[in-house]
């Protein structure tokens, strides 16, 4: 196929070609973002908790005065024992995916200079590691004289459990296990590393800052109390919170149980990314909106210009050019204005990219995305024009002899 | 004229149908997906208070300890309780009032109604006025009543409806808390977007439904939600502990008629600063600040990423959905330079030619802006569906549809700018030559 012929024949309709390279370009450029957009929603709610999910819920209470709590925890924990499949239940202050109650700013020196970032502290009762299912990839689990008891927000000091990302996060390429950090005047020691453990809000932070946990352990009191996490077998989870949550009523009828937040784990995952799948699927719709214009627009402009050359291509037949020479005449015509748009396209794609990234924090749009949103565009091209092109293709050569 | 110019716009459009409805679908698809978002994101960014939220400040200043000192930084975001009292008591502004957020048990004393959590507000007496809060029986507590840590009550329409079935209230008793409280005041349906006056508990669809005096929570030791910032000795701040002198948690509001008042309470806090930095309170130099309503909701940047995100989005997608426009209409116009042609010979000066064309690409885009119309209701609708906390909130209002119809005419006005333009080059003597 001659492709000179092809673009001096563009260049008889300039300014139709560089709109429909436009329109490509822009398409491209919004295609690649969105689809990267997309990509990065769905990851996040993919994001590794690092517990056992599918065996864990948790039960709230609220309603009761800190004075009550001993009383409050001792009979809810029993009632909560009771019931018949529970494998066990722990205090745990903060639950993933579900509330949020350790979150603080550390320093990684005691005088308050280095700022280390905002992390989530989980504060545990005994067992409550071992309830999560974190897994353990350094150092030590917590023992029996690591729990103390405490008053206010959590213990002033103690030997901690922290994640390989925070750790990375803190000091890099160092081992971790001894290292120190203060809240204020607190004053921790970590003593062990966790392969993960995921914040309670994660989809308020930068996906390296979801994984900055650190596990705390204290002795239930005042201000470790009505936060339970159970443990059952997965398919007879959601029977079980709800015995339990029964058996509180009677047990503690004195207090609210905080419905609301009291769920299996993996109900509360979905909830915390009900925005993020929402906000793709309006990416998806916008996607296959852009998709259905622009074709219509190269189908509009192809018919148009099909139907303004029937008497040239009635010649070209009529001189000895086959049907399928037609046909691939207008194909190729498409490839090439295509191809102008997605050239323009990657450019555009990447400084839209580069003013998201300013913005919104985004990660820079991974190479990979180009050659596939090239791929479509094509493709999206030559579909379009198939219609068209087949119509040209059908031009008899008897059009080259009659006057109009 | 223009008669004359609309029936050639409609033969013509009518003349080919497909690639009219094609131009009309582009312009309803991009002027959809682009009201949609920006109907929404006028919502959340909107004025919550119309009218009043000039004159509304908010006032910082800056308490905390030499530590992390850098200058040009912003002041904390809120208060401590002691400079937020010894500012409320100075009465310096037209009317003030001191808050925090929290939440409390309500014992229905029903025997078909289980005790239930509500959001509350512990402020003083200011707030009511200040914040135009409409009175549907009773009236606000007094400045005394905040004094004395009265154990008084406003309460919300809908608490009122759910525990007294929407009757006057006033003067029956709450039991809140384990504490019986006096309801004094039932406030009208009232809930200004966004919660501009403490969004650290939210940005939207946050309500309150018990308000009462903050003298009264700091003795009572109620349960506060919000946020606290401490340095240097600060603590406390968890179960009934309140936060101490060295944690900001509490919001001030100040009212201030005109501009002039409004920079003598600027000096007002500047030399409040150096009072307390020479009493030995504060150890920076005076850093205040005093936005009015809009200069802090856009400071706090509380419209949703994913909302400015979403907005830009559709509005790439306009931009292609014009670009297609242009190319559509482009192979319109041009389709018809015999004819073009033929009207030029008889005499019709290229104006008037640019003007029946402009016509055309104006009535493609008042019935593209009639399907975007249709389409954004729709849009609407799906954003209601939604979870987020702002989805109740996306309704279209007369502003919005009448931007929506400027919008459709103005862009395919602008879409139709250059093939209306590349027609009118036409030679008229080519044209009539070629037939």
């Amino acid at each position: 196929m001659q492709i000179k012929p092809i673009l001096s024949a563009l260049r008889k309709h300039r300014l139709s070609t560089i709109l429909i390279a436009l329109e490509i370009a822009l398409a491209c450029a919004v295609l690649c973002n969105a689809c990267f957009m997309i990509s990065q929603r769905v990851s996040a709610t993919h994001i590794d908790s690092g517990v056992d999910e599918t065996s864990l819920a948790t039960v709230q209470l609220t309603g009761y005065d800190s004075t009550q709590a001993p009383d409050v925890d001792a009979r809810a924990l029993a009632a909560l024992r009771a019931v018949p499949g529970v494998q066990s239940v722990s205090l745990l202050n903060s639950i993933p995916f579900g509330s949020r109650r350790g979150t603080a700013g550390i320093t990684t020196d005691a005088a308050g200079e280095h700022f280390g970032g905002v992390i989530e502290f989980y504060v545990g009762g005994p067992g409550s590691l071992q309830t999560l299912g974190a897994k353990l990839v350094a150092g030590r689990a917590p023992q029996m004289d690591d729990f103390h008891a405490f008053t206010g927000f959590m213990p002033d000091e103690g030997s901690v459990q922290i994640t390989q990302a925070l750790a990375e996060h803190l000091w890099p390429g160092a081992d971790p296990l001894g290292k120190e950090f203060w809240v204020l005047k607190s004053h921790y020691r970590v003593v062990g590393v966790l392969k993960s453990l995921v914040r309670p809000d994660p989809t308020g932070w930068t996906p390296e800052q979801r994984q900055w946990s650190v596990f705390l352990p204290a002795q239930p009191g005042p201000y470790l109390t009505g936060s339970y996490l159970l443990r059952a077998s997965p398919g007879d989870l959601p029977r079980v919170l709800r015995d339990a949550l029964a058996a509180l009523a009677k047990a503690v009828p004195e207090v609210v149980i905080d419905r609301e937040n009291s769920h299996t784990l993996g109900e509360l995952r979905h909830d915390v990314f009900k925005n993020d799948r929402a906000m793709a699927g309006m990416l998806v719709g916008v996607i296959a909106a852009l998709l259905l214009v622009t074709s219509l627009g190269i189908v509009g402009l192809a018919s148009f210009w099909v139907q303004q050359r029937r008497r040239q291509i009635g010649i070209r037949r009529a001189i000895g050019a086959t049907r399928s020479d037609i046909l691939h005449y207008f194909q190729t015509e498409n490839f090439l204005i295509v191809t102008g748009g997605i050239v323009l396209g990657m450019v555009l794609a990447f400084a839209i990219n580069l003013l998201l990234m300013q913005r919104y924090e985004l990660p820079r749009l991974p190479l990979y995305y180009l050659p596939i949103g090239a791929l479509v565009l094509w493709a999206l091209g030559q579909l379009a024009v198939l219609g068209p092109a087949l119509r040209a293709a059908a031009v008899p050569p008897v059009v080259a002899t009659r006057s109009v | 004229m223009f008669a004359y110019y609309l029936d050639l716009a409609l033969r013509s459009l009518k003349r080919n149908k497909a690639l009219t409805a094609l131009m009309v679908l582009a312009i309803a698809l991009g002027i959809g997906a682009s009201m949609t978002t920006l109907t929404v994101l006028h919502v959340l960014s909107g004025d919550p208070l119309p009218g009043k939220s000039a004159q509304l400040y908010y006032p910082q200043i800056d308490p905390q300890d030499l530590k992390g000192m850098m200058p040009g930084k912003e002041p904390p975001e809120q208060l401590t309780l002691v400079d937020g009292l010894n500012l409320l008591h100075a009465a310096r502004a037209d009317r003030q009032a001191l808050m925090a957020g929290g939440s409390a048990p309500i014992d229905p004393g029903k025997a078909d109604m289980d005790p239930f959590y509500v959001e509350t507000r512990y402020t003083t007496t200011g707030f009511f006025p200040m914040f135009d809060a409409p009175f549907l029986f009773g009236h606000a507590w007094t400045a005394a009543d905040d004094e004395a840590k009265a154990r008084d009550v406003v309460i919300a329409r809908s608490l009122n409806d759910k525990l007294f079935g929407g009757a006057d209230s006033v003067g029956r008793t709450l039991r809140m808390a384990g504490v019986d409280w006096r309801i004094v005041g039932v406030l009208d349906q009232w809930r200004p977007n966004p919660h501009f006056y403490d969004l650290t508990t939210g940005s939207y669809a946050y309500a309150e439904q018990v308000f009462l005096p903050l003298q009264t929570m700091v003795e009572l030791r109620l349960d506060r939600n919000g946020s606290s910032d401490c340095w240097g000795n600060g603590g406390g701040g968890v179960g009934n502990i309140l936060p101490n002198d060295d944690c900001v948690w509490l919001q001030f509001w100040v009212q201030l008629d005109t501009p002039a008042k409004a920079a003598a309470y600027r000096d007002f806090l500047v030399h409040y600063s150096q009072e307390q930095k020479a009493l030995g309170r504060f150890q920076r130099a005076p850093n205040v600040r005093l936005r009015n309503v809009m200069q802090w909701l856009d400071y706090k940047m509380v419209v949703p990423d994913d909302v400015r995100l979403q907005a830009g989005l559709a509005f790439g997608f306009l931009l292609v959905c014009l670009v297609n426009t242009v190319g559509l209409m482009l192979a319109k116009f041009m389709r018809r330079a015999a004819e073009l042609g033929v009207r030029r010979a008889l005499g019709a000066s290229r104006r008037a030619l640019f003007a029946q064309l402009l016509i055309e690409s104006g009535v493609v885009g008042l019935v593209g802006g009639l399907g975007g119309l249709l389409l954004a209701m729709l849009g609407l609708w799906l954003v209601r569906q939604r979870p987020s906390d702002y989805a109740a909130l996306a309704q279209l209002d007369t502003s919005m549809l009448f931007t929506t119809f400027a919008l459709a005419v103005c862009a395919t006005l602008l879409a139709g700018l250059l093939p209306a333009w590349r027609a009118c080059q036409i030679a008229p003597a080519l044209q009539l030559k070629s037939n």
